[in-house]
């Protein structure tokens, strides 16, 4: 929320919604910051790109880079573009923002993995709203043509995009039922913002030959009371005021 | 120039050659594996062959993804889906980031024939062009194929190859490949012709019959369009004062466009692209095309000598 603060621009809905599941996700990976360029560590890409500020926050934390980055996200000459960079950060394994570009990326270094037999996983968080992409699914249906049970993708379901919610923009049907039809393997979560519950899903052993799909439903905005499931903040920066707001109720909820 | 032989079919053969002594090397395809000719790889090396089904988008992100994890992608469609179709893939997940993929996109303009207009990349090299970084290579036979895509192989970074259908002629002469570095085929002082793919045939043609009529025609061969070789350019326009360009592509956003703004600022020419006038394909025989788009070998020598008839 500082970064986006500082910049005045940034997406803090999408970004709150998936702090948790990208969290869980950096707590199951096998990945040493000091050797980011290590090729048998596990992958992770945020197809989601917007999200950002999220990712950079646990990099960060995590010590892939210095966290005095973090005051100058989006601003001139920083590696910490407006989207992920991955010639520019440490940690970042593509490139990504283009909506529904990510998990075909995945679908590769899944793909590669296997072919080289590493034992390497790949992760890929994905938003609702991407799922419009039509490139989502024909990378899925590679994903399980390639029996790719070394992928995990996860659906930040938080129900709202930019111009509305999924339904009043372009309905996303059975989810579910659409990614099992395709032969992948399925786990719902019903609070995708509650770590443990993410880190326990994560941690669920693959299922032979599937990839894994993760339908993680979340609150866009979570944390922050005046953006919980509010379709304006999207990709709108607080002013100073709000920001302190957000971090107070945000440091708040940091106990539970 | 003796025999007869497909760029593409060279192509195939190059890719499961160069597959078998380096393991590094897949492939990817869109369901034209019999088409594009990597299906020579797939049965070479199958476990490093990945059909990506009619899903172009797709496989270029798949190969983005195998590249990360050290191989070697190349990747081939016909070139209207490969640079068209997945053209910001390639912009987003390719080159963005500088991945070492190699887009080897067959059937490139008009002389895919019969299949017609939908199916004709007339704007492939001004799309991959303009993308930062990237290295576009258009060889103008089987043989130049060959090298090609060992040049390609070798070295690091995203590269273009633009690869042509029909059975066509093969050079005799042995000529170096180097990546960014033109070829000059044959010296003259009153014209230079700046070609590339298969025009390269007919520029030579061209200037063996403007050698009867007593005009010296020097003829180039730029088979990289991206870094264009501006010295090689500039030395030879500035001793000919009359420059032609020669390709099977849009006269918009191609070699002629890549060669006029070398010699900007560089002195007066008189200057000619020859290309596809912003104009869609269409059905037809090869030849035929060539000659409706006034590309075959008797337009193009009469638009040189216009050019010779012009004053400088």
């Amino acid at each position: 929320m500082e970064m986006i603060g500082a910049a005045s621009s940034g997406h803090p809905g999408g970004s709150l919604s998936a702090v948790e599941l990208i969290a869980g996700i950096y707590a199951q990976m096998r990945v040493d910051p000091r050797y980011p360029e290590d090729p048998d560590r596990d992958r992770f890409i945020l197809s989601k790109g917007h999200a950002a500020p999220c990712y950079y926050a646990v990099l960060g934390e995590l010590g892939f880079f210095d966290k005095n980055e973090f005051q100058h996200f989006r601003q001139l000459h920083s590696i910490l573009q407006g989207h992920p960079d991955a010639k520019k950060v440490p940690g970042v394994d593509a490139s990504t923002g283009s909506l529904g570009q990510g998990v075909s990326v995945a679908v590769g270094m899944a793909l590669g993995a296997k072919t080289a037999g590493k034992a390497s996983r790949v992760y890929t968080l994905l938003g609702d709203g991407e799922l419009q992409e039509g490139q989502v699914w024909e990378a899925c249906t590679a994903a399980a043509h390639y029996g790719l049970d070394n992928l995990t993708i996860v659906i930040d379901n938080n129900g709202l995009q930019i111009d509305g919610t999924n339904d009043q923009v372009m309905s996303l049907g059975n989810l579910r039922l659409r990614f099992e039809a395709l032969g992948m393997d399925v786990i719902e979560l019903s609070d995708g913002n509650d770590l443990s519950a993410v880190c326990h899903a994560l941690a669920i052993p693959p299922a032979y030959g599937k990839p894994r799909c993760i339908i993680a439903h979340t609150v866009k905005g979570k944390g922050v009371s005046f953006m919980e499931n509010q379709v304006g903040w999207h990709g709108k920066a607080p002013s100073p005021q709000e920001l302190q707001m957000a971090l107070k109720e945000l440091e708040g909820s940091g106990d539970e | 120039m003796s025999e007869k032989k497909a760029i593409r079919a060279a192509y195939g053969e190059a890719l499961a050659d160069l597959g078998k002594r380096n393991k590094k090397i897949v492939a990817l395809d869109a369901d034209l594996a019999h088409a594009t000719m990597t299906q020579n790889f797939a049965d070479a090396c199958p476990d490093r062959f990945f059909n990506a089904g009619i899903a172009e988008a797709n496989m270029v992100g798949m190969a983005a993804g195998l590249s990360t994890m050290g191989y070697i992608p190349f990747c081939s469609t016909f070139a209207v889906f490969g640079a068209g179709r997945a053209w910001e893939q390639v912009r987003n997940s390719v080159a963005y980031p500088g991945l070492n993929v190699k887009l080897a996109m067959t059937h490139a303009g008009i002389t895919l024939g019969e299949d017609g207009g939908s199916h004709q990349a007339v704007e492939d090299l001004a799309l991959m062009r303009v993308i930062p970084g990237m290295t576009v290579i258009v060889p103008c036979d089987a043989n130049e194929t060959v090298r090609a895509v060992e040049a390609a192989a070798q070295m690091e970074g995203p590269v273009y190859l633009r690869l042509a259908r029909p059975a066509t002629e093969v050079f005799e002469q042995e000529m170096p490949f180097v990546i960014g570095k033109a070829n000059v085929l044959r010296q003259g002082q009153d014209v230079v012709l700046f070609a590339c793919g298969i025009l390269v045939a007919t520029a030579l043609a061209c200037a063996k019959a403007l050698e009867a009529e007593g005009v010296s025609a020097a003829v180039v061969n730029v088979h990289t369009i991206k870094p264009l070789d501006v010295g090689c350019v500039r030395e030879m326009a500035k001793k000919c004062r009359r420059v032609v360009t020669l390709e099977e592509h849009s006269v918009i956003g191609g070699l002629g466009d890549a060669v006029a703004s070398a010699l900007m600022g560089e002195g007066s020419f008189v200057f000619r692209k020859i290309g596809v006038d912003d104009r869609f394909g269409q059905s037809g025989k090869p030849e035929d095309l060539l000659q409706e788009y006034g590309l075959d070998a008797q337009s193009v020598l009469t638009q040189i000598q216009h050019v010779l008839q012009e004053r400088i």
